[in-house]
């Protein structure tokens, strides 16, 4: 496998979604190539910063005027 | 403006199962709709404000999606799960909004960016090199977090990587990798199949990545 191939794989693999062939191939060159298994490394660690972004809520106005109204609709 | 409270993430949700949450909503449990409107407006917000044009409009969105959820419990079938059913909801308000907004969308097929390399074809050896397809150069090495905590310019640089990315890549990265929810509900939730979504999903992460890698690179000049 090149690397330029690897790189398009990684999405399917992190997925499991590669057929056991492919899969075949990429692990092997995982294992031969400095740069692919630091391209794999970067795409992961994207993955674990994109989950460390802010979550955003409600202004608490907006709660509690839905909170009334799930009230109001079950009086 | 909204609030930002890093405690509340759609994944860390106590939330009673399933069937169980819809008998008690339908039943008018208060406690039980607090827990949901808190676990799920966080991610609600992050969609809609991907149609709409200011914060204000995505809040906007997700409160007249849980208005409309309130009315239409009774009527909800069950046939997909009661989160997956209330994106669903929101996102026809978002893109009516977005229309009134003049970000009007387009999920038809695949675009014009969704094809071709997702690492430019330069960073490779051409095919007169002895290895072509190789690194010409291996990416070179992030610099390992001083902490646990990631860094306020690292997020912010991602958060712009987000807003830059084509509509549906945007939407699909933010529900799979932001909020955290799995293939199965997000194809659902979207209305587009496995491979699409993949194809979607892995544009856009190599775009981020991409746009970290440019931040990391030009911090290391400045070194």
């Amino acid at each position: 496998m090149n690397c330029d191939e690897f790189v398009e794989l990684v999405t399917a693999y992190l997925e499991g979604t590669l057929d056991p062939e492919t899969r075949r191939r990429f692990v092997e060159h995982l294992a031969e190539c400095e740069g692919c298994d630091r391209y794999l490394d970067q795409i992961r660690n994207t993955l674990h910063t994109l989950a460390t972004l802010p979550a955003q809520s409600l202004p608490a106005r907006a709660r509690d005027r839905l909170l009334a109204a799930f009230q109001d609709w079950h009086r | 403006m909204a609030t930002v409270d890093e405690g509340a993430r759609p994944g860390a949700e106590r939330l009673p199962p399933e069937a169980d949450l819809v008998v008690r909503l339908r039943g008018g449990d208060g406690a039980a709709f607090a827990a949901v409107l808190d676990a799920w407006s966080p991610g609600l917000l992050r969609v809609a404000r991907t149609y709409v044009a200011s914060d204000e409009a995505a809040e906007d969105a997700v409160q007249e999606t849980w208005l409309a959820v309130i009315r239409g419990l009774h009527r909800f079938e069950g046939r997909s799960s009661l989160r997956t059913w209330a994106y669903r909801i929101l996102i026809n308000i978002a893109k009516t909004q977005g229309v009134r907004d003049r970000r009007t969308v387009v999920w038809s097929t695949l675009d014009a960016d969704e094809h071709g390399p997702t690492v430019a074809p330069d960073r490779f050896r051409g095919s007169d090199d002895p290895y072509p397809g190789h690194w010409r150069q291996t990416p070179a090495a992030w610099p390992s977090p001083e902490s646990e905590v990631v860094s306020r310019e690292v997020r912010d640089t991602i958060e712009a990587a987000l807003a830059d990315l084509p509509h549906r890549q945007r939407v699909v990265i933010t529900l799979r990798d932001v909020d955290g929810y799995s293939s199965e509900e997000v194809c659902s939730i979207l209305d587009i199949s496995a491979a699409n979504q993949r194809v979607l999903l892995h544009r856009a992460r190599a775009a981020v990545r991409g746009r970290l890698e440019r931040y990391f690179s030009t911090e290391e000049a400045r070194r």
